[in-house]
C-alpha cells in the first residue's frame, strides 16, 4: 500500500493560533485515484490542502508527498514539488488581466523555456480537453462560472501534474456544469495519470467519480470507504451527511441556553 | 497584438515626459547658458558680501561670464572669501576689480568684474586683488543720516 | 477599570503598529531582493508602466495646465503691487519645478494610480490569485509586485515634469497671452532664476523619493489587505491617506535638506 500512495499523512495537528482545526488525521492517496475529502463548512478541509502544498506547516506529524516530506523541504525544493502539483481554487481563481490563452500558457512560459508555437499548441490542447478551445481570445470577466471554472481546469494540468487538487470545485455551478466539470475531473485524472485530491461538500456528484471518500469532522476523520460503502452506511453522521438531513449528529440548533427561558415564558407550574 | 500599441502608448508616454524634462532643463532652466564646459577658477576675498550666495552670477559688461562656486570665511583675515568659475574663453587682466553688485534696487546680488589694464592676465586659481564690497542699505542709510546731522549743525 | 482597558488597547495598537512597520520593511526590501526577475522581462514593467503612468498622463496634464494658470493670475496680481511684473516666468517656474510639480504630481499619482494598484492586488488576494501564483511555484512579489513598484518609481518624475512643463505653459498663457506680460522678459528671468542642478535636479529627485514612497505603501496595502470587499475598500482608502501624508512629509524632509540658505 505505501509503496503506492503518493501522498500520506500521518498524525496531522494543526492549530490557527489557539483554535485547533486538525486532531490527528491519517489519510493515504494511492498513485491514480480520485479521492473525496468531505465534510461540513469550517472543519479543516481546506486547510488540509494547504498543508499539502506547503502552505502551512503541521504542528505535529507530517505529510509526506511522492516520499518528501512537505515540510521539512527548503524554499526551493518546495517550489520544486509544487510544479509537479495542480490546484483548482474555489472560484478559478483566474488571473483577471490576462486573456483565457495567457492564462493557461502562464505556467508554461514560466517555468519552461518552450518556443511559443509549441506553447500555443498545448495550450489550444489543454483548452481543448476542457471544451473550450474556442474561449482562448476572451478575458476571464466574459466567461460563465461554469467555463471559467473549466479554464481554471485547463490551467491547473498546464503542466501535466503527479497530484492535482481540488478545492470545492462545484461550488456556485449549475447542474449541467456541475457535472461537466465532475466528468472532467475523472477524464484529466485517468487522462494523466495523476492523482486527484477533492475537497467538496457536494455528496451526489462526488459519489459519481471519486475511488475512495474521507468524512472529516471536528478536526479527526470520522467515517472512510468506497463510494459504495458509504451510500449504504449506517453511521449517523455519514447518513445525516449524505442524505442532507436537517438535524442529526450535527446539530440544527447553535448551542444556546433554554428556547423557554430566552423567550421569558414561565411555565406556570 | 495588443501588445504593440501597448508598446505605443508608453513609448509615447516616456518621450513625453522626457521632452518635458528636457523643456525644463533648457527652456526653463538655465542649462542652455550654463553650457560653460570648461571652466577656471578666481578666487577673491570681500569684506562683506551682503547677500551673495553660491550659484550667483558673475557678469562683466553685463554678460554672464560664470557664477560663484564657493563662499566660506577665511579665520585668518576674516573676510569672505569667494571662489568663482569664469567660463574659459574669456581672459582677465591681474588688476581686474571684481565689485559685488545688485541688480536694481532690491534684486538679486551678482559680482562685476571691471577689466584693468596689466598686460598679463590672470590665471587658474589666482586671486582678484582689487575688491569691492556690497553696499549694504542700512549702512548708507547710516551715512546718510550722519551726514545730514552735520550739515545741519 | 474602563481606564485599564484603555491604556490595554492604546498597548495592543502601539504592538501592532510596531509589528506592522516590520513586516511592512520586510515586504519593502523582498520587492528589492527579488527586482532582479522583473527588470530581466522588461515587458512586465512596460505593462505596468501603462495601467499606472499612461493612464494618470490626463489628469496630470489638465490638472498641471491648471494650477500653472491660477499660479499665473495669483503670481501677477501680487507681483504687480510692487512693479514687478516681469519676475512672473520665475515666480511660476520656481515654484512649479521645485514643489507644486512634485508634490501635486504625487498626489495625484497617488489617488489615481496608487488606489488602483492597492484595489488591484487586493482583489487578486480576495480572489485567491496570489495564492494561486504560490501554488504554481511563481513568487507572487516577482512576478504581481517588483514590476509594479518599478513601473512607479519610473512614472513619478517622467509625470511630475510633464506636469510642471504644463503648469508653466498654463502660466504663460495667462500672464503673455492673455495679460500681456512682455514674452522675452517672462522667459528671461524665469531662465536667470532657475539654475538646472539646484531647482531642476532636486526636484526630480524629490519626485523619484515620491514615487518610491507611493508605490510601496500602494503595493503593500494591497498585498496586506484583508480579503474581503470592506478589506480592500479599507486598504485602497489607507492608501490615498498614508501616502499622501508620506508625501508632504517627505517633501518638508527634501526640501530642508536641499534648499537650507545657499
Amino acid at each position: 500500500m505505501s509503496s503506492q500512495a503518493l501522498v500520506e499523512i500521518r498524525d496531522v495537528n494543526f492549530a490557527y493560533g489557539s483554535r485547533s482545526i486538525l486532531k490527528g488525521v491519517n489519510l493515504t492517496f494511492p498513485k491514480g485515484k480520485v479521492i473525496a475529502i468531505m465534510g461540513g463548512s469550517g472543519c479543516g478541509k481546506t486547510t488540509l490542502l494547504r498543508l499539502i502544498g506547503g502552505a502551512l506547516k503541521p504542528s505535529n506529524g507530517y505529510v509526506k508527498v511522492a516520499g518528501q516530506v512537505i515540510h521539512e523541504l527548503d524554499h526551493d525544493g518546495l517550489f520544486r514539488m509544487r510544479r509537479r502539483m495542480g490546484m483548482l481554487f474555489q472560484f478559478g481563481a483566474l488571473f483577471t488581466d490576462m486573456s483565457v490563452y495567457d492564462n493557461v500558457a502562464f505556467q508554461m512560459r514560466e517555468h519552461t523555456d518552450l518556443p511559443e508555437e509549441i506553447i500555443r499548441d498545448l495550450v489550444l490542447m489543454k483548452l481543448n480537453a476542457v471544451g473550450l478551445r474556442g474561449t482562448h481570445h476572451l478575458m476571464p470577466a466574459e466567461l460563465s462560472g461554469g467555463m471559467a471554472r473549466r479554464v481554471a481546469l485547463a490551467r491547473t494540468v498546464a503542466l501535466d501534474p503527479m497530484l492535482i487538487m481540488y478545492d470545492e470545485p462545484f461550488t456556485g455551478l449549475d447542474p449541467i456544469s456541475l457535472s461537466v466539470v465532475g466528468n472532467l475531473i475523472r477524464r484529466l485524472n485517468d487522462a494523466l495519470g495523476a492523482t486527484s485530491v477533492v475537497v467538496t461538500h457536494d455528496v451526489q456528484e462526488s459519489l459519481k467519480i471519486v475511488d475512495y471518500i474521507y468524512f472529516i469532522a471536528d478536526g479527526v476523520v470520522v467515517a472512510e470507504g468506497t463510494p459504495a460503502e458509504i451510500s449504504t452506511s449506517d453511521k449517523p453522521f455519514v447518513h445525516q451527511f449524505v442524505h442532507g438531513e436537517m438535524d442529526g449528529p450535527v446539530p440544527f440548533h447553535y448551542p444556546s441556553s433554554d428556547y423557554a427561558q430566552d423567550l421569558n415564558l414561565r411555565s406556570s407550574r | 497584438m495588443e501588445r504593440t500599441t501597448l508598446d505605443l502608448w508608453v513609448g509615447i508616454f516616456v518621450v513625453a515626459g522626457l521632452a518635458a524634462l528636457a523643456m525644463l532643463a533648457l527652456k526653463v532652466g538655465n542649462l542652455s547658458t550654463y553650457n560653460m564646459s570648461e571652466t577656471y577658477e578666481l578666487q577673491a576675498y570681500f569684506s562683506n558680501i551682503g547677500g551673495l550666495k553660491s550659484q550667483a552670477s558673475i557678469k562683466s559688461s553685463g554678460v554672464l561670464i560664470g557664477r560663484v562656486a564657493q563662499i566660506s570665511l577665511d579665520s585668518k583675515r576674516y573676510e569672505a572669501k569667494v571662489t568663482m568659475m569664469i567660463d574659459k574663453r574669456y581672459q582677465f587682466p591681474k588688476d581686474t576689480f571684481a565689485n559685488i553688485l545688485t541688480s536694481g534696487l532690491l534684486g538679486e546680488q551678482y559680482i562685476g568684474l571691471i577689466p584693468g589694464g596689466e598686460e598679463e592676465f590672470l590665471k587658474a586659481g589666482d586671486e582678484i586683488k582689487k575688491t569691492q564690497s556690497a553696499v549694504v542699505l542700512e549702512d548708507l542709510i547710516g551715512k546718510f543720516l550722519y551726514s545730514k546731522a552735520e550739515d545741519s549743525k | 477599570m474602563i481606564v485599564v482597558e484603555n491604556i490595554r488597547s492604546i498597548g495592543r495598537r502601539i504592538v501592532s503598529t510596531v509589528w506592522r512597520t516590520g513586516y511592512a520593511t520586510r515586504f519593502f526590501l523582498l520587492i528589492l531582493f527579488y527586482s532582479g526577475v522583473s527588470f530581466r522581462r522588461f515587458h512586465l514593467i512596460i505593462k505596468e508602466l501603462f495601467s499606472s503612468g499612461v493612464m494618470s498622463l490626463i489628469i496630470i496634464l489638465v490638472a498641471g495646465m491648471f494650477v500653472g494658470m491660477v499660479l499665473g493670475l495669483q503670481g501677477y496680481e501680487t507681483l504687480k503691487r510692487y512693479g514687478s511684473e516681469s519676475a512672473l516666468g520665475s515666480l511660476v517656474a520656481l515654484s512649479l519645478v521645485r514643489e507644486l510639480g512634485p508634490v501635486l504630481a504625487a498626489l495625484l499619482f497617488a489617488s489615481r494610480a496608487g488606489s488602483a494598484m492597492t484595489a488591484e492586488i487586493g482583489l487578486m488576494k480576495a480572489t485567491e490569485q496570489i495564492s494561486a501564483m504560490e501554488m504554481m511555484a511563481i513568487n507572487p512579489i516577482a512576478r504581481v509586485v517588483a514590476p509594479r513598484f518599478w513601473a512607479g518609481v519610473i512614472s513619478m518624475p517622467l509625470l511630475s515634469a510633464l506636469f510642471s512643463a504644463m503648469g508653466i505653459f498654463g502660466g504663460y498663457v495667462v500672464g503673455v497671452v492673455l495679460i500681456g506680460v512682455d514674452q522675452g522678459s517672462f522667459w528671461s528671468q524665469m531662465q536667470a532664476a532657475v539654475d538646472f542642478k539646484y531647482d531642476i535636479l532636486n526636484g526630480m529627485i524629490k519626485s523619484v523619493v515620491f514615487g518610491v514612497a507611493v508605490t510601496a505603501i500602494a503595493l503593500f496595502e494591497g498585498y496586506d489587505a484583508p480579503p474581503t470587499a470592506e478589506g480592500v475598500s479599507g486598504a485602497t482608502t489607507r492608501t490615498v491617506v498614508e501616502s499622501s501624508l508620506a508625501v508632504l512629509f517627505l517633501d518638508f524632509i527634501l526640501t530642508a535638506f536641499m534648499f537650507q540658505g545657499g
